[in-house]
Formats: structure tokens, sequence, C-alpha cells
């Protein structure tokens, strides 16, 4: 025990200049890629390159950017699904979110187009409105967040269904489902950009941003350990309230897209919540809280669609897909924990560099 | 134990104390529409809507009480049905072997969960989810319809009572009971609570953390077989979707929390879950003979699932501050610390 502390002062001083502005940028990026939040980045692209190889048309340009504009709502919810799982919860109400604001937007605009605008931020407020009283009831009442999401999941179903008389009907007007169908016409070579992906590209800047301001450092730290979190004067309440807000406005931007996109229907949106969380675990976010990169979550929800697109490419039935999906989650999962243990047995210097050097300037 | 000699007012009492209050309010509800809620009737569709539901709930409660959860639980009941069904096919001399292939088959799917969860440190949630999904796949590909049939005798068992109350209830509960003995007398319960509780000083205590895990999940899975079995009593018929229907996974874990069971797993008790389930169930008759709408039942059942767990969470929190803290917290940190230090010594031995 006695040679211990010695030993770590040693590694300490010597690596921790080292690490922290000698290691190259391709070290560090090296580095990042072991991690489950940057191996992700590394299956998107052997998965890219497989579905490639099993249909070369799917590389053009103009092919895959529309694939990335099919893709933007699983990776919009995805990230509002990372702020909730990054702060120690669960958002299982993500799904009828979707629904309502779908059948909302469907039953309130109908053709008539001047309803758009007032629609679509009553869509909005309902969604945060939504996440706050998810938010509130997980951290003021103490309920766990799973049940108070799964009471919301029924209920707001059943609201909405009730509402609609269990047959939602009435497409909202076209220029409203422009925002999910349309694009940006006559681009040179990918030929169109979707507006969804524009969305997507806005949505993702600004969770990455979010991220690295306070909110996104107390976020992580609340999700890690509360207590601490709370000790240290962070209010841990309204930093998680604030991450199912994101979340239920993440679900009303993919219902926003998917009105276009798929129509008014009952089951648009059914089984989100499922897929969000699979996409962000996929993406090495840890359950539990505190660890994970939001863009790792977004290139989860791509790495799944892919897997999915290659499937079918492959002439897999689609029935398989279910299985495939679960069996891919486990074993990712798998992977990620016994990676993230490594990483906690292997690298005693990584995880001791930080504390040393306080007590070297402290005395 | 700690989860029994809580003094004063435990979780399970407050939870029957809400089914006292759900049998009066079902009693003027029912009665104000001229029927009456203590008819053998009444009482006996009550018990009925109970068996499914507390198969399946007993066997989740293992798994939350050892820090787990279920959710493949609706594809192993539909995959049981369709087993024994197709098993049986109508003969009554298969009903022994088509009711061991499917609790063998449940068994098998509960072992391979325990294994994932425990062996490779999957998350419960992830390891069943993707467990759920594996199994949907199959039974989407190789079932397009229900299929096979059971034979009169074994339809028996879903149709048949002592008086008001059915055999399958009687059945149920004679589980809840054996379950209720593994937990309290034996060593292989109080390690479930331990590993619940908390993992690492489990494993420090000298505890095989895995078995309990293990065994927790076999148990759910050939529960939630039995209630397979019984649906296919019920039907006559094996079908792909008869668990996927009920939303068996999220209603069990609503009940077995509405009986007082954290969620974080190592504290909680089996009565309270039957207590959770027979709300469920009184719930469920009294919107069906007051003919609410379906769709506001779901409004109902989803604001009283939170409220009701809203009580005990309450009431916690102003018990024991200290407790509650830590249960809220992911399991993150105090994993990972004594982690560090069985290597830091090993690194120095």
């Amino acid at each position: 025990m006695s040679a211990h502390p010695t030993a770590r002062a040693e590694s300490g001083s010597t690596r921790q200049p080292l690490s922290r502005n000698r290691s190259s940028r391709g070290e560090r990026l090296l580095r990042f890629l072991r991690t489950p939040g940057g191996a992700v980045f590394v299956l998107l692209l052997a998965l890219l390159a497989a579905v490639i190889a099993a249909n070369p048309s799917f590389g053009e340009p103009g092919s895959l950017i529309r694939f990335l504009g099919r893709t933007a709502p699983i990776a919009i919810a995805a990230i509002g699904q990372y702020f909730v799982i990054a702060s120690g919860e669960f958002d299982l109400s993500m799904g009828s979110v979707v629904t309502a604001q779908v059948i909302i937007a469907g039953n309130l605009i109908g053709q008539d187009e001047s309803r758009a605008i007032p629609v679509l931020l009553l869509m909005l407020v309902f969604g945060a409105f939504v996440g706050f009283l998810n938010g509130c009831v997980t951290t003021l009442l103490g309920v766990p967040s799973f049940i108070v999401t799964l009471g919301t999941m029924l209920a707001l179903l059943g609201l909405v269904m009730y509402w609609t008389g269990g047959a939602a009907t009435g497409n909202p007007a076209d220029s409203f489902r422009q925002i999910g169908r349309g694009g940006i016409p006559d681009v040179p070579v990918v030929e169109v950009i979707p507006y969804p992906l524009i969305i997507l590209v806005v949505v993702a800047g600004a969770a990455f941003w979010l991220m690295r301001r306070p909110f996104g450092r107390t976020l992580l730290a609340a999700g890690d350990n509360p207590r601490a979190a709370a000790l240290a004067g962070t209010p841990v309440w309204w930093v998680k309230t604030r991450a199912f807000m994101l979340s239920s406005l993440a679900a009303t931007a993919a219902g926003i897209i998917l009105v276009g996109y798929a129509g008014v229907h009952p089951s648009v949106g059914r089984g989100y919540e499922f897929t969000a969380i699979t996409a962000v675990v996929l993406g090495g976010v840890v359950l539990g809280g505190g660890r994970g990169w939001v863009l790792s979550a977004a290139a989860g929800a791509f790495s799944l669609e892919l897997l999915f697109t290659l499937l079918n490419f492959l002439g897999v039935q689609s029935t398989w897909r279910d299985s495939v999906q679960g069996l891919i989650i486990i074993v990712a999962v798998a992977v990620a924990a016994q990676t993230w243990q490594r990483k906690r047995r292997g690298a005693p210097p990584a995880a001791s560099q930080v504390p040393p050097p306080q007590p070297g300037t402290a005395g | 134990m700690s989860p029994r000699k809580t003094p004063a007012l435990t979780s399970t009492h407050i939870v029957y104390a809400v089914v006292l209050v759900t049998i009066a309010v079902g009693a003027v509800l029912v009665g104000s529409a001229g029927r009456n809620f203590f008819s053998t009737g009444n009482i006996s569709d009550i018990l009925t809507g109970t068996s499914v539901l507390g198969f399946i709930a007993i066997g989740q409660t293992l798994v939350i009480l050892v820090g787990s959860l279920d959710l493949s639980v609706p594809y192993v009941i539909s995959l049981s049905s369709l087993v024994a069904a197709t098993v049986m096919a109508n003969e009554t001399g298969n009903i022994l072997p088509g009711v061991l292939a499917a609790l063998a088959l449940a068994a098998a799917i509960g072992l391979a969960n325990g294994l994932i969860v425990s062996g490779l440190k999957v998350h419960g949630f992830i390891a069943t989810l993707g467990m759920g999904l594996i199994i949907s796949g199959y039974l989407a590909s190789n079932y397009k319809g229900s299929a096979g049939q059971t034979p009169l005798a074994f339809r028996l068992i879903g149709a048949t009572g002592i008086g008001p109350v059915p055999v399958s209830t009687l059945i149920m509960l004679a589980c809840a009971g054996a379950v209720l003995l593994l937990l309290n007398r034996s060593r292989l319960g109080s390690h479930m609570f331990a590993v619940g509780g908390d993992l690492t000083v489990a494993r420090m205590s000298g505890i095989k953390t895995r078995v309990p895990v293990i065994a927790a999940h076999v148990l759910c899975s050939v529960l939630a077989g039995l209630a397979g079995l019984l649906l296919a009593a019920r039907l006559g018929v094996g079908s792909p979707t008869i668990g996927s229907q009920g939303g068996y996974d999220l209603l069990s874990i609503a009940a077995v929390v509405l009986g007082g069971t954290l969620l974080a797993g190592g504290k909680g008790s089996l009565v309270g879950t039957l207590g959770g389930v027979l709300i469920f169930a009184m719930m469920d008759n009294i919107m069906s003979v007051l003919q609410i709408n379906p769709f506001l039942k779901d409004v109902v059942r989803g604001v009283v699932i939170v409220a009701a767990v809203a009580v005990y969470a309450r009431r916690r929190t102003l018990g024991r501050p200290a407790r509650f803290s830590d249960t809220t917290g992911p399991a993150g940190p105090p994993d990972t610390r004594p982690e560090r230090i069985q290597k830091d010594t090993g690194v120095t031995a």
C-alpha cells in the first residue's frame, strides 16, 4: 500500500502534461474510437460500407441524402431521449407524444393553411408541458420516471384516442406536411436537401452546444450522482425537468416531421420510445446516467436504420427485423459494458490522474 | 431483514388500504349503476382478472427485487401458449408434454436472460428488451395467426372454479405462496434481497451474486410461461400476439411498483404486489361494469398508477431520506469505487 501513492504521483506528474497537451489529435481520436461512444461511429461506417456493397446505388449522394432525411425523426427522438437517459431517468412517453402531436396536427390544422403557425406553436407548448409534467412528478413527487412516463404514455394516448374516437383522420394542410416531406430543390450534387435533415442538423448542433454549456455539465453530474450534484449546489429537479422537456420537444419535432412523411394515423409513433432508447444505448450511452455523448446517440439511430436497410437489401424477411435488432442491442451493450469495465480496471493511471495534482498544488 | 422490520405503516399496509378504498369506491359506483359489486359473478370476474397478471407480477417482483427488469414477458407468454397448444394438438394425453415443453422453453429463455444480465453485465432493461425483440421476430416469422388446439380437459382449468374462486386464481395463489416461502424462508431469498440492495456489498459479504439474479429470471420466465398456459387454456388455441396485446410487461412492472417494491431493487414485498394486482383487476372490473370508454380506461389507469406510487414515494422521502436518495441514484459511483480499490490492491500485491 505504501508504495502505491508514490507510484501514482509519479505517473501523475509525468503523464499529466502529456495527456493534456501533447497527445496528437489523431491519438485522441483513436482513444475516442475505443470507447463505446466512439465505436458506434466505426459501426456506422462499417454498416454504410456493407449497405453500399450490397446495393451500390445507395452510395449515390441523392439516395444517401434521402436516407438521412428519412432517418431524421428517429435521430431527433434519440437526441431527446439522450438528455433524459444521461440524467439517469427514462422517458417511455415519447411514442405517445409523437402520436398525440401527429393527431393534433391532423385535427387542428386540417385544410386551413392559416392555422399552421398557431397550431405549430401550440404543439411546441404542449410538448414542453408534457415534459414539464413528467419532470415535476419524477423529481418533486419522487415517483420513478419509469412509472411516471408509463402513466403519461397510457393517459396521453388514451386521451388522444378518446378525443378522435379511436379513428384519427384528416391530414393537415399540404404546406404543413412539406416540413416532413419537402426539401430545398435544385441543389447541385445531392439534388435536394430534405427539410427534416436541416431540422436534424439544427437540433444536433443545439444539443451539442447545450451539452458543453453549464446545463450539459450539470446534467451529466446529476445523472452520475444526484446527491453529490445537489450538494454542489445543482438544482437537480430543475436540471432533470428540463431534460424531460427537451425529450418531449424532440418527440414533438419528430411528430411534426412524421406528419408530413407518414400522414395521420394512430400507429405513427408506436414503439418510438423503445427504438429511441435502443438507439441511445447503441450509441454507448449508459442507462443509469452520467456517461455518453449526445452525437453518439444520433449515430446510434443512424446505425440502427442502416442495419434495417442492410437487412432489406440482403433480402431478409422483414419479420426477422425485430430479432436482429434485439440481438444487436444485447451484443452492443455487452461489448460496451466489458469496455467500460476494462477501462476501469486496465487504466488506473487515467482514473487517478485527475486527483493527484490537487494535493500537489495544495501542498 | 429490513423490509419486514420497518415499524409503523409499511407500504404493504398502504397498498391494502388502497385496496379497501377501491372496494368502497367500487361498491358505490357499481351500486349506482344498479349492479351488485359483491355478487358471486362479479367477485369471480375480478378474481379471474387477477390470475394472468398475478402470475406475471409474482415473477416480475422477483426480478425487480434483484435489481433487474423483465420486458420479455409478453413474448414468453405468447410463445408458451403457442408451444403448449401445438404440442397438445387437441389430444388429452399430450397435456403433460405440452405443459412441460412450454415451461422448459420459458425456463431456457429466463436462463438466457439471467446469464446475459449477470454474466455480460447488460442492464436488465436492455437484455430483456432485446430478448423480447428476438422472440417477437421469431413469432412473427413462424406464426401467421393462432395455432394448435388445447384439449377440453386442459381448457377446463381456465373455466372452472371452486365457489366464486376460479381454479386459475388458486394456482396463482399457490405459486405466490411458494415464492413467498422462497423469499422469506430460504437462503436464496435472502440473497435476492441482498443482491438487489447493493450488489457490491453482497459480493463482499461472500454471496455468489450471479445465482440469485439467474434464479429470479428463470422463475419470472417460468411464471410467464404459466400465464401463457392459462391463456391457451382460456382461448383454446395458442396465439402469437396474446402477450403483447395485453401490454403485460409494463402493466406487471406497474403492479409491482404499485405494491410498494422499489424499482431499483432490494426492497419490496410480494404480498404488496398481489395487492397491486388486485387493485388493477378491480379497476378494470369497475370500469367495464360502468361501460367506460376503453380509451378513457387507459387514461384512468395511467393517472392511478402515478398517483398511487406518488403516495408511497412521498412517505419514503419523509420517513427515510438517506435510503431514498440512495435508491434514486444509479449504481454508478458505488460500483466503481470498490472495483478500483480491488484492482489497486491487486496491482500492489
